[in-house]
């Protein structure tokens, strides 16, 4: 298979590459470039929410619960607000996310054993921001209110007699903390390869047709299949490496904690490589210019990004739109590139996404293969 | 060397352009003895690209078949493409490789080994007169230099037979001659048999025959003698101060077949035999007419008489040819 021809096409792609120092460039920093924007500002963790107060009590029961705000660090306290008013200025300017209000008759509540009322206000224009802020807000809420139940009954000698009637007790596997960028950045390795490995091969096979060079390529003995393998193989070699910077950065900027293999990591993403190369030699054939091959690139891109799980989560979908991501390989990969690193998954349990990777793989290169033809017409 | 290097028969292709369909090739014979050196010469749009990306396989006939260096072209086309040579019209190297590099590339992409293509690559860049380019980048190198690259690309493999599409397009005059000595020295060093597409008359005279074509077919072909022969004592050259109005005038003659502009002389083509009638005539009326006649004399015939004329009556010399 690697006979003279094939590896004289592979050398001559190199030093074209070599002579194209711009997209040699981009091409590697590219990766690491879209992995610390979307690594840092793509996360769903809400933390430091800004938080005015409008305490009108000012007793040491009201004191107390800003305490329990304070410390969990879902909040800052960043104004302390004497009217309702300023309150509502904060939140429309933007200053603060959330407020609380505290009656002047919480503390004398409190002490008398009465239930106490506090207001909480979100700004919901962010759902994000708000749902977390109404999560956490109600749960601080609430442990305060219980740890003042048990206080109360403590008081009235029923503190042995008291216990919860359930417990949940969650348990939060793989991501205990629940930090977005360990879910975010292995799919971002998928998201780059796509983009990357398509764009690279639909391109440079365009290349030949456009600068004309094809009609002499056309002439000599090559075969079809050296001309796309020598396409190919060098854009694998360059997205393969894609994926291991990606890899490494992620572990050092963002501290990817990779549970599973690393070889089949390696091998599996491999297959989903060699899935959207055939992809960029389908695109190759079916575009005149590079222009319009990268326009094809970006329209595939579109659907990868939102319909594989990448943003949102697929169960969350629509039935239908469902439906359509099973036609997304970038799907199957995330399943597989999440799964081996935050879960440690072995190939068992990754049975299905192989299945369908390999069976993407071998539709992408048999339906180009059977396109791509080394004539002009 | 019984066989003819280039046989091909009918040979038809079409390109549909929008709702319209185009007759690039149409059932067209072409025989090429070998040792020759063809030209095609024809207008642009005769089908002349078309005819060599045909030949080269690099489009499939809608009709016909052909055998080139003896091999059938539509069973064994990769066995002909390690018997020819071909330059495309455009320039098809790749220009981000060096000169050194591209001959290397298409040397191991005909299969050349590394031992092999080292020696063959300086004894081409001599032929060419590139040596001292060898480390250029190819699009860095002027269009006539372009010219001589492709060529020694072309035939870098020894090919058998050599297919030049326009290779003087957009080259200076001087490049030009030089090219052609380029091509001469080939056929008697390498023994290529060449086919070369060209608009110049002046080249095409340069071959030992030559196909006229237009409208996809082959109107005419042998050497310039035999093509020139029919309007031998058919031209006349005039120059005169109206030139418009000498037109009008000559055009009025019965025997005058057309009138040509040819810089600032006119060259009246007119019926057999018919000459001097013509030329006694036209001395008289425009004598009448008050324009000073510079010249006017019989001339010998050029290609680009016969040219003009089978534009115009290509059917009818079609059926003669």
């Amino acid at each position: 298979m690697f006979n003279s021809r094939l590896l004289s096409l592979i050398r001559k792609e190199f030093i074209q590459i070599r002579r194209d120092p711009r997209t040699l460039a981009l091409t590697i920093l590219l990766p690491i470039v879209q992995l610390v924007l979307l690594g840092y500002a793509a996360t769903n963790d809400v933390r430091n929410v800004p938080m005015a107060v409008f305490d009108q009590d000012k007793s040491a029961a009201s004191r107390d619960l800003l305490d329990a705000y304070r410390t969990a660090d879902y909040f800052k306290l960043t104004y302390d607000v004497q009217s309702e008013e300023e309150l509502h200025r904060l939140i429309e300017s933007n200053d603060v996310r959330v407020g609380l209000i505290i009656p002047p008759t919480y503390g004398r509540a409190i002490t008398a054993g009465e239930t106490a009322q506090v207001a909480f206000i979100i700004d919901g224009s962010d759902p994000t921001v708000a749902n977390t802020a109404l999560a956490a807000a109600t749960f601080i809420g609430q442990s305060k209110a219980t740890e003042l139940t048990i206080e109360r009954l403590a008081a009235r000698g029923m503190g042995n007699v008291l216990g919860t009637a359930v417990e949940v007790r969650t348990q939060v596997w793989y991501n205990p903390d629940l930090v977005s960028s360990y879910y975010m950045i292995p799919a971002l390795i998928g998201m780059i390869l796509q983009f990357l490995a398509s764009l690279l091969t639909a391109t440079a096979i365009v290349r030949e047709r456009e600068y004309g060079t094809i009609e002499q390529i056309i002439v000599t003995p090559i075969q079809a299949w050296e001309l796309v393998l020598g396409k190919v193989i060098p854009y694998v070699l360059i997205a393969f490496f894609n994926m291991l910077e990606i890899l490494i950065a992620g572990v050092i900027l963002f501290k990817i904690p990779i549970n599973g293999s690393i070889g089949l990591l390696l091998a599996l993403s491999a297959l989903f490589i060699v899935t959207t190369l055939g992809m960029g030699i389908f695109i190759s054939t079916m575009a005149n210019t590079q222009q319009e091959a990268m326009l094809m690139v970006m329209f595939t891109l579109l659907p990868s990004v939102f319909l594989s799980g990448f943003l949102f989560p697929l169960e969350a979908m629509p039935v239908v739109l469902q439906w359509v991501s099973y036609a997304i390989p970038l799907r199957y990969y995330l399943i597989v590139v999440r799964g081996i690193i935050l879960k440690g998954s072995g190939l068992a349990a990754l049975g299905p996404e192989v299945f369908a990777l390999s069976v993407f793989a071998l539709i992408m290169l048999s339906a180009a293969a059977a396109r791509f033809r080394k004539r002009l017409d | 060397m019984n066989e003819p290097i280039i046989v091909v028969e009918n040979l038809l292709r079409c390109f549909t352009n929008g709702s319209s369909e185009i007759t690039a090739v149409n059932h067209l014979n072409l025989t090429v003895q070998t040792g020759e050196i063809y030209g095609l010469v024809g207008p642009d749009g005769a089908g002349k690209t078309t005819l060599f990306r045909l030949l080269v396989g690099a489009l499939r006939p809608d009709g016909g078949n052909g055998r080139i260096v003896g091999y059938d072209l539509a069973q064994d086309i990769e066995k002909v493409r390690h018997q020819i040579g071909y330059l495309p019209q455009r320039f098809s190297l790749y220009g981000d490789l060096t000169v050194g590099e591209n001959l290397r590339f298409f040397a191991e992409a005909h299969g050349i080994t590394a031992a092999a293509w080292r020696q063959r690559k300086t004894e081409m860049l001599a032929f060419v007169g590139l040596s001292e380019f060898e480390d250029r980048l190819a699009r860095n190198l002027s269009g006539g230099m372009k010219q001589k690259l492709g060529l020694a690309t072309a035939l870098i493999h020894r090919p058998r037979l050599l297919l030049l599409d326009e290779p003087t397009g957009g080259v200076d005059p001087v490049t030009r001659q030089d090219f052609w000595q380029l091509i001469g020295r080939a056929v008697t060093r390498e023994g290529v048999t060449v086919v070369v597409s060209t608009p110049y008359m002046d080249e095409a005279s340069r071959c030992t025959r030559i196909g006229f074509m237009n409208g996809g077919r082959i109107l005419a072909e042998g050497t310039v003698k035999e093509l020139i022969r029919p309007l031998d004592g058919r031209i006349l050259e005039l120059a005169g101060t109206n030139p418009r109005q000498l037109r009008q005038i000559i055009l009025a003659d019965p025997d005058v077949e057309a009138v040509q502009t040819f810089g600032s002389k006119l060259h009246v083509r007119v019926k057999a035999s018919t000459a001097e009638a013509v030329q006694q005539r036209l001395q008289q009326t425009i004598g009448t007419s008050g324009i000073a006649l510079n010249r006017l004399r019989p001339i010998a015939s050029t290609l680009e008489d016969v040219f003009i004329d089978l534009l115009e009556n290509g059917n009818h010399e079609q059926t003669r040819h």
